[in-house]
This record gives structure tokens, sequence and C-alpha cells, in this order.
């Protein structure tokens, strides 16, 4: 099977595509590619864009992806993507607001809500244990 | 009787009780099974992501990676704790903080600082009561976590770690066993424990576009996203599970409580009839 190369498209949350596939093109980061079989073992970033997979009975699927890398064996094409933009400065303002709900979630005493509710919850099965200790010792009697 | 309208309203209350557990089982029953459907999606990628670091590790760079290199001196450690949002799932949690703690002392008798990422709602208020530093936190991730939620969080250790705030990363979850245990797992994941892969019987290497120094950080970058996430996942599915048995055995208990007030109910009912009997027979017999 020379003329036909395998395919596997996966993201961290899903698998993609999984299949052979007569050639593959890619937006590499440094230029389109375009995978035929047996090309070179080849590692690169990917852009956003567009993978066309072009399927070895005809037809080609296309499959949009937000970035990612890509590794190329003789006969295995594996598109490691991304599942979200990725860029410097939103990794760093997601970084940022990680940051502020852990102060947030350290500080913020008022979210005691929770604990009130929990604690009614509680108290009210104390109660029915409680009340049935009573009915018990009744029983006994 | 009197007792007899309390026992009553008893039984009714302790019956809706059953009703809410019993519909909180169900529910979790259904969403354990979606979480090992989210698990097993994000499996391949994490698959070709090892392959793949792992033949990078062979292709002899000449600087190795600050996450893969140890380091001599452990002054700091840093620990992501991925608990769950919601509560009612039995020790699920507790266990897990437990065994934090344990290894929490044992880091401040080496007088070596602790610092966190949590992850869920829970962590938040337990480490809150805690005197633990918290760098990040996500929280509300809900039933579908998406890795985009955790970027943040992760960028925050990962770059401490870069600037040797950190000498040792560790990540600590609910691994999911099947739907009746659940263990926790405290593991290390920074630097990256070597592999034990056999050597590539013939050397290729990659063509690297750009640089393998460059690639090599986006790889294990969005390797130990993958690995975090995976975690995440697993502790859903563990959630959803200690979940259910969690109310399952709410229902059984309150099953039980329900059939002890009936019996005592009845009793008492009973004893009511009995007593208005031998009342109207005694009354009888002083007339006649």
């Amino acid at each position: 099977m020379a003329s036909t190369i395998h395919c596997d498209i996966v993201s961290a949350e899903a698998e993609i595509f999984s299949g052979s596939a007569a050639m593959v093109v890619v937006p590499g980061e440094e230029g389109d590619l375009g995978i035929a079989p047996r090309h070179a073992p080849l590692l690169t970033r990917l852009r956003p864009g567009q993978v066309r997979v072009l399927l070895p009975e005809g037809g080609e699927e296309f499959y949009f992806i937000s970035g990612g890398l890509l590794e190329i064996q003789p006969h295995v094409v594996t598109v490691l993507s991304d599942t979200a933009q990725r860029a410097g400065d939103l990794d760093e303002a997601a970084a940022l607001k990680a940051k502020e709900e852990a102060e947030r979630a350290i500080a913020d005493r008022s979210a005691g809500m929770e604990v009130a509710q929990a604690q009614a919850q509680l108290a009210q099965a104390m109660a029915q244990l409680a009340a049935l200790e009573r009915f018990r010792k009744q029983l006994k009697r | 009787m009197s007792g007899s309208k309390e026992i009553v309203g008893k039984i009714k209350s302790v019956q809706n009780t059953r009703k809410v557990t019993s519909a909180l089982e169900m529910v979790s029953a259904s969403k354990i099974r979606k979480a090992q459907e989210l698990m097993q999606a994000s499996r391949p990628y994490a698959r070709m992501m090892r392959q793949v670091i792992g033949h990078l590790a062979h292709a002899n760079l000449e600087n190795p990676h600050p996450f893969t290199e140890a380091r001599d001196e452990v002054k700091r450690v840093g620990y992501i704790v991925i608990a769950t949002d919601r509560g009612l799932c039995g020790g699920l949690n507790n266990n897990m903080f437990r065994q934090l703690l344990g290894e929490f002392r044992r880091w401040q008798e080496q007088d070596v600082e602790v610092t966190t990422v949590i992850v869920g709602r829970k962590a938040a208020q337990f480490f809150r009561r805690l005197k633990v530093d918290v760098s990040a936190s996500t929280q509300d991730l809900g039933d579908q976590p998406r890795l985009e939620d955790l970027i943040g969080s992760i960028k925050v250790v990962l770059d401490d770690f870069r600037a040797h705030r950190l000498d040792r990363l560790h990540l600590c979850y609910n691994r999911f066993i099947n739907t009746m245990s659940q263990s926790v797992s405290i593991e290390q994941l920074l630097p990256l424990p070597p592999s034990e892969e056999e050597e590539l019987k013939q050397y290729w290497d990659y063509l690297y576009e750009p640089s393998p120094e460059a690639l090599l950080d986006d790889f294990l970058t969005r390797y130990i996203e993958s690995v975090i996430y995976q975690a995440t996942l697993e502790n859903l599915a563990s959630e959803h599970a200690a979940r259910m048995v969690a109310m399952k055995s709410a229902s059984d208990n309150a099953s039980n409580l329900i059939d002890d007030l009936r019996l005592v109910y009845n009793k008492a009912r009973q004893a009511a009839i009995t007593q208005e009997i031998s009342e109207i027979v005694g009354g009888a017999a002083a007339v006649s």
C-alpha cells in the first residue's frame, strides 16, 4: 500500500479523523505542506487553518484547526490539533485570570452561602437520626 | 395517639429525601458514561504526544530542556490539586486532601515551601482554611471540561517552573478505576521522569521546522496540558462514580429509616385501637 498514507487528526479533547489518505495538505508554520506517502520524517508547528485530506477513493475532507503540531513519518502523518486559539497574549491573559481567581477563591469568605446550606442539611439529617433514636428507645420500652 | 401524626410527618420527609437521593444517583449513573467517553476520546492525543516526545528525547539535543532536567536542590514544590466542584460525593475529596496534607507536612519538615494550583470549588473551599500558598485557581469546569479553561492555570505553574521559582511539580487527582473504586493519585509531573523506552534500532531523525529546541518546548507544554486535562476527566468520572455510590447508600438508608418509622407508626396505631376497645368493653361491663 504505497499509494496511501495513514492520517490521524487528534485534539486533546477528541479524535477527529483517522484513516488512510492519498495526500494531506496542512497549513505549516512556514508554508503549506502537501504530504504524500513516503514523505520524509518531519516535525513542525501548524498555523490556524484548514487541513485537507484527499481520500484514496477520491473525494476530500476538510477540517479546521486552530493551530497545533504536526508529525510526519513515511507512512503516518499525525496532526496534533489545538482545541483553542493559542497565542502568547491570550495565554498570558488566561494565566492572569487564573491567578485572580485564586486570590478571590481564597479571600472570599462571603462564599459562606454554601457552608450555611450544608450546615442546614446536616442539622436536618441529625434531627432525623435523633428522632429515629427516640423512636427506637420507645419501641424497646 | 398524639405521636402518630408526628411519625407520619417524619415518614413523608424521609420519603422526600429518598426521592432526591435516588434522583441524584440516577443522574450520576448516566453522567459516568459520558465522562468515560470523554476520557476515551482524549487518549489518542496523549498517546501520540508521548510517542513523539520519546523520539525527540532521542534526537540528541545539545541543551536538555528545563522540563526534563532533574534539579539538585529542591526549595519549592508545586501541587496541582484537582478536586470536584460539587459535594455529596462521599469521601472522595477528603481522602485526597488528607493524603495531600501528609505530603505537605513531609515537605515542611524538610524546609521546602509548598505552593498549589487548585482546580474545582471544593479545593478552593479546603485551601481557604489552610495557610498554603495558592498561585492559580480554576473553578466551575462543569460536565464537559475544556482544555481552554485549564490553560491559564497551567501556564502559571509552567512559567514558575521555567523561572526556577518551582523545582518540582506534582499532580494530584482521583484516578478512576471502575465505578466502585477510585484511588488518590499523586504523581510527579516535572521534571519529567526519564522514560524507559528501548533504544531506537536504526537511527533516523526528523526534519525540524523551526529548530528542535523550540518544537520540543511546544510539545512538552502541550503534553503536560494533555496530562492535566486527562487527570481532570478522570477526576470527573471518579466524582460521578463516588456520588452514585454515596447516593445509593443514602437511598438505602432512607428506605430502612422509612421501614422502621412505619413499624413504629403501626404499633402506635394498634396500641391506640386496643386501648379504645378495652375502654369500650370496660365501660359496657360497668353499665351492665
